[in-house]
């Protein structure tokens, strides 16, 4: 909890300074976290596109992985991903034994549908 | 120079509307406040006002654009009724909380149902917490000075809260009174012109209003509007003493008639006072200690000053033209807070509630003279023997 005082914070919550929803990290409300095959992207960009909190890092045209810190995980980018599971796969926070294995295998690019 | 006019009250509240010439107003008629709406719509129409007058489908939207306009830094009216009201009813704790100084004529009228387009008080009562001012009006000129003060006060950088200026449907509201209308100038000059501090169209420095606000900050924002419900009490004696320094007419957090040296009293809302007032005129003929308080400012409650004014009485009788269904007596909201202003501040006199006018049932000077002569009884016993009278209703 942020300690400032009611006397401190601008009325009505209103945010005086532009561009700083950056510094809400939202990433604990995530109940899934999208895990990323890098092998078998093909860099479409779609991912990046309709992700809602900008959380496709790309690097040099590159799709890199994801901002984990503000990622919700709502499973967007792994619906719009045209290679589909292969690529992104929504796997439980607290992953069982068998997700594990699951990761594991999208991340070496093992993983079949 | 001031002149006098014939006009019922919602003109009187449209020529206010007039010569504020705000810059935003977004209103959907509704029974008894429409010829508010209509009358202003003409000044639009003729050119008189600047005002961008927003014709939205229906009240929810009415107070959505106002809060938007306010947002942006407009001065911004709005006028309804009833279940318009209800239908704001979302957007008006939004209006509050957004710390928009929205001004709106509240024509009072009862709650649906059964249907019903008369006047009681159970439309304004319903938004007593949402954190508006609220003021009352015993007739057209009050109407039409309150909303003049309610600009100043809203805007008032300690308060910044939207103000409900209210007056009885039909009765006030369509009722044609002399009126007196200062200079337009006058008018203009006192409102002055208004310097929003965070006005969304300043582009050069971008906000956010109204987002989400959890329980790490919540709690403060609403802290910040006690503080401005404080303020708001002050606010409304200084913009009463320059009013009257301007324009003659003398406004305080209430208005006492015959009260300092009456034995018992009627506390009554709107334009039931101006009946009251005969009553306590005739009985003081008959050598009876009776007097009136009529509570102005509702929100904030000014619960110390009330009952320091009540203090030297043998019983108080509350007139309720609304009922708080299910609290304690199923009582009226003004006598719920004014026995607990008594209580709270040692006054421990009798107090008596006595609901009347549901729905815009008349008022008479005989059922007020026994009121009165209920509380005479009462002050002679020292005590209440029903907490809650429903006058008038047939058994
Ligand atoms: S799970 Fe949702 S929020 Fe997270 S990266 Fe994918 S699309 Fe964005
Ligand atoms: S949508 Fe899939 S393939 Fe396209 S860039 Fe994103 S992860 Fe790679």
């Amino acid at each position: 909890m942020n300690a400032t005082g009611w006397k401190e914070i601008p009325i009505g919550g209103m945010i005086l300074d532009a561009g700083n929803s950056v510094e809400y990290l939202t990433g604990g409300w995530r109940a899934f976290r999208p895990v990323f095959g890098e092998a078998q992207c093909i860099n479409c960009m779609q991912c990046w596109l309709f992700c809602p909190d900008s959380s496709i890092l790309v690097e040099d045209g590159k799709m890199v992985g994801f901002d984990l810190e503000h990622c919700k995980g709502c499973g967007i980018c792994a619906s719009v991903c045209p290679v589909n599971k292969k690529v992104i796969k929504q796997v439980g926070e607290v992953a069982r034994d068998d997700e594990r294995l699951c990761i594991r295998m999208v991340e070496e690019g093992k993983f079949q549908e | 120079m001031s002149k006098f006019e014939a006009l019922a009250g919602n003109e009187a509240v449209a020529t206010a509307m007039r010569q504020i010439n705000p810059d935003v107003v977004a209103a959907y008629p509704i029974t008894p406040q429409t010829s508010t709406v209509q009358k202003f719509a003409d000044f639009v129409a003729d050119g008189l006002v600047d005002t961008e007058f927003v014709t939205v489908e229906s009240e929810h939207s009415a107070m959505s654009a106002c809060v938007g306009a306010s947002a942006a830094g407009a001065r911004v009216m709005t006028a309804t009724s009833a279940n318009g009201l209800a239908l704001m009813w979302e957007i008006v704790y939004i209006a509050a909380s957004n710390r928009c100084p929205i001004v709106m004529s509240l024509v009072n009228r009862a709650l649906s149902a059964p249907i019903n387009i008369h006047c009681d008080h159970s439309d304004v009562m319903g938004i007593r917490d949402s954190g508006w001012i609220i003021i009352f009006s015993e007739d057209g000129q009050e109407a039409y000075d309150n909303l003049i003060q309610a600009v100043r006060i809203a805007e008032h950088p300690d308060v910044l809260l939207p103000v409900a200026v209210c007056q009885d449907g039909f009765i006030t509201s369509h009722g044609m009174e002399r009126v007196e209308i200062y200079d337009d100038e006058d008018v203009k000059a006192f409102v002055g012109t208004y310097e929003p501090k965070w006005p969304l169209l300043d582009i050069e420095h971008p906000k956010t209003y109204g987002p989400l606000d959890f329980y790490d900050y919540y709690y403060e924002h609403k802290r910040q509007q006690v503080e401005a419900m404080e303020n708001a009490q002050q606010v409304v004696l200084d913009v009463a003493a320059e009013f009257k320094e301007k324009f003659g007419r003398e406004y305080g957090l209430f208005e006492k008639y015959r009260l300092d040296d009456a034995e018992v009293a009627v506390v009554v809302l709107n334009s039931t006072a101006g009946t009251a007032k005969v009553v306590v005129d005739q009985l003081r003929d008959e050598g009876l200690k009776v007097g009136l308080l009529k509570p102005r400012l509702f929100r904030p409650f000014p619960a110390q000053e009330l009952a320091q004014a009540l203090s030297h009485l043998k019983a108080v009788a509350v007139m309720d033209r609304s009922i708080s269904f299910g609290a304690m007596g199923n009582a009226g909201p003004l006598y719920l807070e004014l026995a607990a202003a008594l209580a709270t501040h040692g006054v421990h006199i009798p107090i008596a509630d006595y609901v009347y006018g549901l729905g815009g049932r008349d008022i008479l000077p005989h059922e007020i003279e026994q009121v009165y002569r209920d509380a005479l009884q009462i002050a002679a016993t020292g005590r209440v023997e029903q907490m809650v009278t429903y006058l008038s209703v047939r058994e």
